[in-house]
C-alpha cells in the first residue's frame, strides 16, 4: 500500500500503548535491565526505555526463538506418536520500539525461512507480529545502516514507523495494511497530517562502504590472508550470531524425558568449531579464519547473490557485543 | 505441502536389520502410514534425516533403489550419538525419517552409455542405490563396471550383493582391500582403490564414472580418471557435509555459495572444480 502519514501527539502515544495492552496483546519493547537495554515484555508505558541507540539483543527472537519446539513425541516399544507444534496457537505480539535496522532484518530473515520449503512455525509467529518502529535520532560509531541500503528513518519491514519531531509529537508513517488496521482501531489518536518531514529529525549515519563494491570484491577473496588476520582474536563464542537480527543458522536437538520428549530448532553459530565438524573428525572449516570468512561471505556475497538483500542491516550489534573487540566494519573496510 | 511442518518425520518401522560389517548395519524401513507410503517417491542420489526420538537426527543417503518400491533402506556406521542409538534399535522398532532431500544422479542422461562405479568403504551405500537402479533398467546401459575397496575383507559391505554382482555376466566387479586387510582365502585385489582402478583401466569412451568415497580416495581417484581419458563433465560424485535441516536453512553444509543439501549432494567433477575446498 501507499504509505500514509499521520501525526500522533506525545500524550496519545501512551494511550495507544495502553489500548494495545488493554486489548490483551503481548507487547515487547526495549527495557532497561541493569546495564543493558533489552527487548522484553512490558506491561506499562513507563517501563519502555527512552534513551537507547539499539537494544543489546535483536528482535529476531520474537519470530525465531532461541529454542523453538518443532513437535513433541511419545514413544513406547511398539509405536511412536507425534504432536505437531505448528498446530499450537501463537501469540499476537506487538513489537514496540524496534529500530529501522531491526525491522529491515525481518526481510532477509523471512526470506531464509521461506525459500524453497516454507517453515510454517516461523511464518505463524511472523504473521502475528505488528512491528511498530521508532526512527533513530542518535547513532554511534558502530552503526552503518546507510552502507547496507537502510537508514535511520528507513520504513522497510515496519508496519508503522514513528519519528519524534522537535515538538515532541510523532510523525507516524503507516506502511502496511496491518499498520493501517492499527490506525483504524485507534482513529481518535491519529491526526491526518502529511506535510511534516522526518529527515531533519533523524540521526546522521555516515556511509562507511559501498555494499555493491564489497560484493564484487568478495567474489575473488575466498583465499586471502584477511580472514585469518581479522579473526585472530576471535574466541569462537558466537555472541555476534546471537545478537545479530539476521543470523538464522540453527541446530536441531532432542530433549527427552523418559518416553516423552520434544525436538527443538535452536540457535547456532558459524563461529563455533563444532558447527561443521563431521563425525569422522574431518572439519571443512577447521580454522577461525575460515569461519569468519563464512560469516562475511554469507552475509555480503551469498545472500545478496541469491535474493538481492544482504544478510546485514548495519545495526553494529556484533561489534558492540564482541568480547575480543572484533569489528565487522574493520574487516569490511580493509578488503 | 506448503502448510505442513517440514521438520516432522515420517514414522518408519524397522522391518529388517542386516549386519554388513563391524559397526555397519542396514535398516529396511517401512512407512507406518499407508497414505504416506503411497505418496512417497525419491530418486537415486537423494538423502534423508534418520532419527531416534529423544536422541536426534543423522544424515545419510537412501541406499535402496527407487525401483524397489514399498520400503527404503539406509546403511550406516555406528560413529556418533545418533548412529549409536540407531544401532541399538531392533527389528519392529519405530524410527523417524525426513526426506527425500537433494538433487539426483542424472541417470536418464546416461542411456546408452557405459558406467563405471568406484566406491570406497562405507561410501558404497549411496552408490548401491544408483547401481541397483541401473541394474533394474539394465537394457538402458552398456557395460557396467564396479570397483569397490575397503580397509579389510571384513569391512566390505553388502557381501551378499557383491557375490550376486560377481556372478552376473552383465556386471564386471572388481573388489580390493588395503594391503594387510586381506584374508588367506581372499581372491580379490590388494591395493588402494585409485591404483586398482588404474589397473582395471575401464575405457573412457562413451563412459560415465561415478565416484564415492572418503576425501583422500576421491582426491587420488580423479587424476586416475583423467589419465584414463575421462572428461570432467562425465565424472560424478556425491558430497557429504554436516547437515541438520536438509533443505538449505540451517546454514552449515555450504561449500562456498552452494548448499550440499539443496544444490547437491550430487556434483559433476566439472562443478566441483569451481567450488572452494570447503568439504
Amino acid at each position: 500500500m501507499q504509505t500514509e502519514n499521520y501525526l500522533i501527539r506525545k500524550s496519545s502515544l501512551e494511550k495507544l500503548f495502553n489500548n494495545l495492552i488493554g486489548s490483551g496483546k503481548t507487547v515487547y519493547a526495549p527495557k532497561v535491565k541493569g546495564k543493558l537495554t533489552l527487548f522484553d515484555e512490558v506491561n506499562a508505558f513507563g517501563e519502555i526505555a527512552e534513551d537507547y541507540i539499539v537494544t543489546s539483543n535483536s528482535a529476531k527472537e520474537i519470530v525465531f526463538p532461541r529454542a523453538e519446539k518443532l513437535f513433541s513425541y511419545h514413544k513406547s516399544k511398539e509405536k511412536a506418536e507425534i504432536t505437531d507444534a505448528a498446530n499450537n496457537t501463537f501469540p499476537d505480539v506487538i513489537l514496540w520500539g524496534t529500530r529501522p535496522c531491526d525491522a529491515a532484518a525481518f526481510i532477509p530473515l523471512t526470506d531464509i525461512f521461506n525459500s524453497d520449503l516454507k517453515d510454517i512455525i516461523f511464518n505463524k509467529r511472523k504473521d502475528k507480529v505488528l512491528v511498530l518502529s521508532f526512527s533513530c535520532s542518535r547513532s554511534d560509531d558502530y552503526c552503518f545502516c546507510t552502507s547496507v541500503n537502510s537508514g535511520p528513518g528507513n520504513i522497510a519491514g515496519s508496519d508503522v514507523l514513528f519519528t519524534k519531531l522537535t515538538t515532541g509529537d510523532f510523525l507516524a508513517e503507516v506502511i502496511t495494511e496491518k499498520g493501517k488496521s492499527l490506525v483504524d482501531e485507534n482513529k481518535d489518536l491519529f491526526e491526518v497530517k502529511s506535510e511534516e518531514s522526518k529527515e531533519s529529525n533523524l540521526a546522521v549515519v555516515a556511509s562507511r562502504f559501498n555494499q555493491e563494491e564489497i560484493q564484487a570484491k568478495l567474489k575473488d577473496l575466498f583465499e586471502n590472508p584477511v580472514w585469518d588476520d581479522k579473526s585472530r582474536a576471535c574466541l569462537g563464542c558466537g555472541s555476534c550470531s546471537y545478537v545479530c537480527p539476521v543470523c538464522s543458522c540453527f541446530d536441531i536437538q532432542d530433549e527427552a524425558h523418559g518416553n516423552k520428549g520434544i525436538r527443538l530448532r535452536c540457535w547456532d553459530s558459524c563461529g563455533y568449531g563444532l558447527f561443521t565438524l563431521h563425525t569422522s573428525g574431518h572439519n571443512p572449516r577447521n580454522t577461525q579464519g575460515g569461519r569468519w570468512r563464512q560469516r562475511i561471505l554469507h552475509k555480503f556475497l551469498y545472500m545478496p547473490n541469491k535474493s538481492k538483500v544482504a544478510g546485514c542491516v548495519g545495526c553494529g550489534r556484533c561489534s558492540r557485543s564482541c568480547p575480543a573487540d572484533i569489528n565487522i566494519l574493520d574487516t569490511l573496510t580493509s578488503l | 505441502m506448503s502448510n505442513q511442518n517440514i521438520y516432522i518425520p515420517y514414522l518408519m518401522r524397522i522391518e529388517k536389520i542386516t549386519r554388513e560389517a563391524p559397526g555397519v548395519k542396514t535398516f529396511r524401513l517401512k512407512f507406518e502410514n499407508e497414505e504416506e507410503a503411497e505418496a512417497f517417491s525419491f530418486k537415486a542420489g537423494q538423502f534423508g534425516e534418520y532419527s531416534i526420538m529423544g536422541v536426534g537426527e543423522s544424515t545419510f543417503c537412501i541406499a535402496s533403489s527407487p525401483t524397489r518400491k514399498g520400503y527404503i533402506e539406509c546403511t550406516f556406521r555406528q560413529a556418533g550419538k545418533v548412529t549409536s542409538a540407531l544401532s541399538l534399535a531392533e527389528e519392529g522398532d519405530v524410527v523417524g525419517f525426513r526426506g527425500p532431500y537433494g538433487n539426483t544422479f542424472p541417470i536418464d542422461e546416461w542411456k546408452g552409455k557405459n558406467l563405471v562405479f568406484i566406491a570406497g568403504g562405507i561410501a558404497l551405500p549411496p552408490m548401491r542405490c544408483v547401481i541397483w537402479n541401473c541394474l533394474d533398467l539394465r537394457e538402458n546401459f552398456k557395460d557396467i563396471t564396479i570397483v569397490y575397496g575397503a580397509k579389510s575383507v571384513n569391512d566390505l559391505v553388502y557381501k551378499d550383493e557383491l557375490a550376486e554382482w560377481r556372478s552376473r555376466p552383465d556386471v564386471k566387479l572388481v573388489t580390493t582391500v588395503d594391503p594387510g586387510g586381506e584374508t588367506p582365502d581372499w581372491k580379490g585385489e590388494i591395493g588402494f582403490v585409485p591404483s586398482v582402478l588404474e589397473k582395471t583401466a575401464p575405457s573412457a569412451e562413451n563412459t560415465i564414472a561415478i565416484v564415492c568415497g572418503p576425501p583422500i580416495m576421491i582426491k587420488f581417484t580423479f587424476p586416475v580418471l583423467e589419465k584414463l581419458g575421462f572428461t570432467e563433465e562425465n565424472i560424478f560424485t556425491t558430497l557429504e557435509n554436516r547437515m541438520k535441516c536438509g533443505f538449505g536453512k540451517c546454514g552449515r553444509c555450504n561449500v562456498g555459495e552452494v548448499f550440499v543439501c539443496k544444490d547437491g549432494p550430487v556434483f559433476s567433477y566439472q562443478q566441483l572444480k569451481l567450488l572452494p575446498a570447503e568439504y
